[in-house]
């Protein structure tokens, strides 16, 4: 696992350049945007719904979990395809003693380094702007974290079985995108219908948006995080279960 | 003994690429699976390789149950897929890098091969090059240097030189020679005669997931093929008809292809005076020692490359 997941660091440290800009940027562009842009509209109607904090306090710790997710999907679709398909880097790793689990676990762990590189960056600006109440907020960073692992997990294991890309944009269409709008990231589930909101419940991203904004307003109990992260941690284990058997399935046909 | 197969079988839902085959394989010898596309060479290929799991029948490697030891086996092994599968991101170095790597080598080991292999295959001045830009020529013999990067005991190798231009060929063809002259057991498919008859020491025709014959090329030859064959080459409006004729020509075996008539026989020459004496004048002639690709036309009434 640990020899697959170098081959992916060798790859990074020649690429990393191009990925950068986003990583460093695009959580910049969001704070500011909805933080301060936003935000002054918000604010103005009042904070009794956001639980009397600043709209950039409320939509801080919502754009680190999302962020993750979102660096979840973009590295456990189109490169774990391509590793099949494109660079077939899976492929030349078959022909070695790596057996398809440690491939993908160890393509998973380039993956989770990846989401905990954005993620601490993300904290750091979180605290930077003054956006957070409480020096939990250390925690949100492994929080949002097993976040993105609890997605990169799934869809990786899933990824490598499709047979075109183009089914990925479904994945960005109808589950990303619905996560990214109706997880209580940008606006409080209490504004959602009854039903839509039991729905939001279920989903992984209001667990994560949940968790971190707990830890960063400092109004988390442990019960419900433990629940969150009960939650997160299942789905990242059903995922890397499901992987090491779609993996062989894939590989050694 | 390297390998072992016996009532081998792979199939896919509904289709049987290998039909139940038997063989052994040596240390130290070049053994060929020629054939057509879609013959089953590759199939058996993956399985040698440990990563397709035999529907049926047995097989051995290295003593060892491909199922159950894949990652033991392809530790021994070197592969050299029909696709490459370099990383053209990176460059010739850290192919060799990143591969040996997964192998579990130690990075000063695999600096140390990677020097030797590069002088191999004639790459040392290009290793810190990116891949991308390389040529298929190169290309491939960057893959045969990464495919030796764990010493192998056997070197698998699936169509080695398809796809390259004749030159690029005839080097590939060099390293792999020095390579058996080493004695790394070498395993590969080909559909191409000369690329056997060069390199194997024992092959295979295969046919529809079969075996059609086995020996050495020099055997299989003598077997199916006379010593000589008369290629013949008539106007095409004329083809059939001087066809039908020479049906009755006191030849070992004729066999009429879609553009021209070869004949199998002992002297090329005195055939192909006989040929005019009935009255027919071919528009070219050719006469040759009998091939692989005779032997394949006899046991299979196709040609390879078709």
């Amino acid at each position: 696992m640990v020899r697959a997941f170098q081959c992916w660091l060798t790859v990074y440290r020649r690429i990393w350049r191009s990925s950068i800009w986003s990583s460093v940027l695009g959580p910049l562009f969001y704070l500011g945007a909805l933080g301060f842009g936003l935000g002054t509209l918000v604010n103005k109607h009042g904070a009794a719904s956001l639980g009397g904090v600043s709209y950039l306090a409320f939509v801080a710790p919502a754009i680190l979990a999302s962020g993750a997710m979102n660096t979840a999907m973009g590295e456990a679709s189109y490169p774990v395809f391509g590793s099949v398909k494109w660079n077939r880097i899976y492929l030349a790793a078959q022909a070695t003693p790596l057996r398809p689990g440690d491939i993908y676990r160890g393509h998973l762990m380039f993956m989770t380094m990846r989401i905990a590189m954005n993620t601490a960056l993300v904290t750091v600006y979180i605290w930077a702007f003054g956006a957070t109440r409480s020096p939990w907020v250390v925690l949100a960073w492994p929080a949002a974290t097993l976040t993105g692992l609890a997605f990169a997990a799934p869809i990786a294991a899933w990824a490598v079985l499709l047979k075109t890309e183009t089914t990925f944009a479904y994945l960005f269409r109808f589950v990303m995108m619905p996560l990214m709008l109706f997880s209580g990231t940008f606006f409080p589930l209490s504004q959602l219908p009854g039903w839509l909101r039991a729905i939001a419940y279920v989903t992984p991203l209001w667990h994560g948006v949940a968790l971190c904004r707990g830890l960063s307003l400092g109004t988390a109990n442990l019960p419900g995080a433990l629940v969150h992260v009960a939650y997160l941690a299942v789905l990242a284990a059903a995922g890397i279960w499901a992987g090491g058997r779609s993996y062989r399935r894939r590989l050694y046909v | 003994m390297l390998v072992r197969a016996r009532g081998l079988t792979k199939r896919f839902e509904d289709f049987t690429a290998v039909a139940g085959i038997d063989f052994d394989l040596y240390r130290g010898e070049a053994f060929g699976f020629l054939g057509p596309n879609g013959a089953g060479k590759s199939s058996t290929m993956r399985m040698i390789g440990c990563v397709s799991p035999p529907t049926s029948g047995e097989l051995a490697i290295l003593g060892l149950d491909p199922v159950r030891d894949g990652s033991a086996i392809r530790a021994r092994l070197g592969v050299v897929p029909q696709e490459d599968t370099l990383d053209v991101e990176l460059t010739v170095r850290e192919n060799l890098l990143v591969y040996g790597r997964y192998f579990g080598l130690p990075r000063k080991v695999i600096r140390e091969r990677t020097a030797a292999l590069l002088d191999f295959v004639q790459l040392a001045d290009r290793a810190a090059d990116k891949v991308d830009p390389l040529s298929g020529g190169l290309k491939r013999r960057l893959t045969i240097a990464r495919s030796l990067i764990n010493e192998p005991e056997i070197l698998i190798l699936d169509e080695p030189t398809t796809g390259l231009d004749p030159q690029a060929r005839h080097v590939v063809w060099d390293r792999l020679f020095r390579l058996k002259q080493r004695g790394v057991t070498l395993i590969l498919t080909t559909h191409y005669m000369d690329e056997a008859e060069q390199l194997c020491d024992r092959l295979v025709v295969m046919d529809h997931g079969r075996f059609a014959a086995e020996g050495s090329p020099r055997d299989l030859i003598a077997r199916y093929c006379s010593p000589e064959v008369l290629e013949l080459r008539f106007d095409p409006e004329l083809h059939e008809q001087a066809g039908d004729k020479l049906k009755d020509f006191p030849a070992e075996r004729a066999e009429l292809l879609a553009d021209r008539i070869l004949l199998y026989v002992t002297d090329g020459d005195e055939a192909l005076a006989a040929v005019r004496e009935t009255g027919l004048e071919p528009l070219t002639s050719l006469v040759r020692r009998g091939t692989l690709e005779d032997v394949f036309l006899h046991l299979t009434g196709r040609r390879l490359e078709d």
